[in-house]
């Protein structure tokens, strides 16, 4: 399968050798040396955020967590080659997305804290609010990309989904309606090998970024480890939207390395083996070894990266830690854009009934005692 | 080969297991179907070990996409199998609704009986664990609002056990809704059918009010009737188990005794199954009552994040509240 057969289209080996690909390489001919260093930081610090969240879990400050080790170069690579003005359309383990796309450090893990279902502003970040319904986000990009074509602007609109996501309808269904309308979308795959327990040989008996074009999408598999080939899998896609010649599908082929989230045990139904031999493919590691080759792994840049990293893991700590509970009668808020009588009567009662019990202590949880 | 008798204490999860073995056992039409039901066990381990033992034709993990799911299932219900669809959560039901709706509740009727639905959904539901989004929901008064289906909330191992085997052996589509909540609780089980799942069953015997409710409220509608005994109040509680279709003469005659009724449940209120308990019970027994019913549910909002939802879940507290109210205290 994947493992066996190669293809898919790389510019660094495992072994963090340059590669060229003539149909790649002119996307990321401008690349300059500050700009890989620049990934490889995002790539170490986004490993880092996973670490802290996941030990943040682990202490019972976060309900759950859900990893994205293995997968920072699909991420990392594809959303640096977005513009700012692009919107983009993720799932749940989008994190290093919303670190990219500027999201406060605590704000990532407001959602899994409980605090709130979306933990940042989608037109502030150009982000939308995460979407656990595997798929359903794809269609909210074809409906924003066709919005951004009538407007006449050349923004494009990139959404995130697993292999599992290419399942269901939704997805199928927004490829439908995003060939149809021509819509400058993104499809960005990240085939990690699994949807929790599920391999994706169960999902798709041929490769996901063949089915695309059966739609009339032309579609690119990239390898999802290599950050540089993602980078110019997506400039390439982005291009292309611009341009007005519509959808593109990226199948970025990766494999998560942690469990699916914090609540998961992938020793039920994963071979250690499998795990090894991705381990030697890091993307990580593979960046590492392209930066040494070219000398720009210094001590210093080492040094630089550790230092941003804890920076960041603290603030995240510090961020989560003391972020309040929020206020019992907010469950009421934003329900509707405008006021709603039946709504208002059961807030004014539940306001009545918590102030029953001690008129000091409105965040009680309304205990009779 | 003999059927086990023997008593056992048994989570409510292990007993829809034990009940799906024996229903996999017996009729070997039955097959289950579901997102990483197979060697995870499904994501509560309520299949756990099920395929082991009866191989993957029987215990099929399916793509993810629950449209296909049901839809799958009646395929197979159309050559005669007895599918056991898992949506995974109850947020995740949605997906999946236009088939239930469309297809599994209304083919009976449209082939005037020419084609039967013996179809059993499972969808765990309910909150108060803390989970993310889209894992909390209380989705079954859609459903109770579609003709064709049948709706049952199971709240002990017993009947998790005794019903899950009637749903499979019913020739009718059930909606089987299990409360996540309450999996880790343990119980007796004698392996038997047990009471039919149509019937309410008298959780606790009482004079001054009737306290109905079903599935993860039950044990906390016990807990508010042993509180009010303590003040002086003595609380009949009903657990409804089927909410489609209501057993109204067990609430009619308990309504008749004791005059008074509260109906508690986690879902919104809003065209929730306590407005239609109440509507249906005011309309019969109008003359026997002596205050106002009420219903002490969740509020009309979309489920809350986790911290949040502890204020939105009827609690202890919330039924006593209930329970003065038709007091007049
Ligand atoms: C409609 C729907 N069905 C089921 C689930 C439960 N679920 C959450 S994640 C997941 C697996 C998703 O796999 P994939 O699309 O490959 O993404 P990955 O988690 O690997 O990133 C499942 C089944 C869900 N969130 N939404």
């Amino acid at each position: 399968m994947v493992e066996s057969s190669p293809e898919f289209v790389q510019l660094i080996t495992p072994e963090g050798e340059r590669i060229s690909n003539p149909e790649l390489d002119p996307w990321v001919a401008d690349v300059t040396d500050a700009q890989l260093t620049a990934w490889y930081e995002d790539m170490v610090v986004v490993r880092r955020i996973d670490t802290e969240a996941t030990a943040l879990q682990r202490q019972g400050e976060l309900g759950l967590w859900p990893p994205l080790l293995g997968q920072e170069a699909a991420q990392v690579g594809s959303s640096r080659a977005t513009r700012d003005d692009d919107f983009i359309f993720p799932s749940y383990r989008e994190n290093a997305v919303a670190y990219v796309r500027g999201v406060p450090f605590a704000d990532i893990v407001r959602v899994w804290r409980g605090n709130a279902q979306s933990g940042w502003d989608p037109y502030k970040h150009q982000l939308a609010a995460p979407n656990i319904i595997i798929g359903a986000q794809t269609l909210h990009a074809v409906g924003w990309g066709v919005g951004a074509k009538y407007d006449g602007v050349d923004s494009v609109a990139v959404t995130y989904f697993g292999d599992g996501a290419t399942s269901e309808g939704d997805v199928n269904e927004a490829m439908v309606f995003a060939a149809s309308f021509q819509a400058p979308v993104v499809f960005f795959c990240q085939n990690n090998h699994w949807a929790i327990s599920e391999p994706v040989g169960l999902q798709a008996v041929q490769s996901i970024a063949d089915r695309a074009p059966g739609f009339g999408i032309p579609s690119l598999r990239v390898d999802g480890n290599d950050v540089l080939a993602v980078v110019a899998a997506t400039r390439l896609a982005l291009d292309r939207a611009r341009r007005g010649d519509g959808p593109t599908f990226i199948e970025a082929v990766t494999y998560r390395m942690g469990p699916h989230t914090t609540a998961d045990d992938p020793t039920r139904y994963r071979d250690k083996a499998e795990l090894e031999a991705w381990k030697l493919r890091d993307p990580i590691l593979r960046l590492q070894r392209l930066l040494d080759s070219l000398g720009l792994l210094t001590p210093e840049l080492e040094a630089r990266t550790q230092a941003k990293a804890d920076e960041v893991a603290a603030e995240l700590r510090a961020g989560c830690i003391n972020m309040p509970d929020p206020e019992p009668l907010t469950v009421f808020d934003n329900v509707y854009a405008t006021p709603n009588a039946t709504l208002e009567k059961e807030r004014d009662q539940y306001a009545a009934y918590l102030s029953s019990f001690d008129s000091s202590n409105t965040t009680s949880n309304g205990g009779r005692s | 080969m003999t059927p086990d008798t023997t008593t056992k204490t048994l989570t409510l999860a292990k007993a829809i297991n034990a009940g799906l073995h024996r229903a996999l056992t017996d009729d070997p039409r039955v097959v289950l179907l579901g997102e990483d039901i197979g060697a995870l066990g499904g994501v509560f381990r309520v299949t756990s070990d099920l395929l082991a033992e009866f191989g993957p034709r029987r215990v099929m993990d399916t793509p993810l996409a629950e449209s296909a799911i049901i839809g799958m299932a009646v395929g197979l219900a159309y050559r005669g199998y007895r599918p056991v669809a898992e949506i995974q959560f109850d947020g995740f039901i949605y997906p999946g609704f236009d088939q239930i709706v469309s297809q599994v509740a209304k083919l009976h009727y449209r082939t005037q009986g020419a084609v039967k639905m013996p179809i059993t959904i499972r969808v765990p539901f309910g909150g108060g664990i803390g989970a993310a989004e889209h894992h909390s929901e209380s989705p079954e008064a859609y459903f109770t609002h579609t003709s064709g289906l049948r709706v049952i909330a199971v709240s002990n191992p017993q009947d998790a056990y005794s019903l899950i085997r009637q749903a499979i052996a019913s020739d009718d589509p059930v909606l089987y809704f299990e409360p996540k909540g309450r999996y880790h609780a343990k119980g007796e089980v004698i392996p038997e059918l047990g009471a039919s799942m149509e019937r309410a069953t008298i959780v606790a015997p009482g004079t001054d009010v009737t306290l109905v409710t079903y599935g993860p409220l039950v044990p906390t509608a016990r807990d508010a009737a042993l509180a009010a005994a303590d003040e002086g109040v003595s609380i009949e509680v009903i657990d409804l188990r089927s909410l489609s279709p209501v057993d109204y003469p067990t609430l009619e005659a308990s309504v008749r005794k004791t005059g008074r009724l509260v109906v508690t449940h986690e879902a919104n209120r809003t065209g929730g199954i306590g407005g239609e308990v109440i509507a249906s019970l005011t309309e019969s027994c109008f003359n026997y009552l002596e205050s106002a019913p009420v219903r002490v549910t969740g509020f009309d909002i979309p489920y809350p994040a986790a911290k949040l939802e502890s204020h939105h879940l009827p609690d202890l507290d919330r039924i006593l509240d209930g329970i003065d109210t038709v007091m007049g205290r």
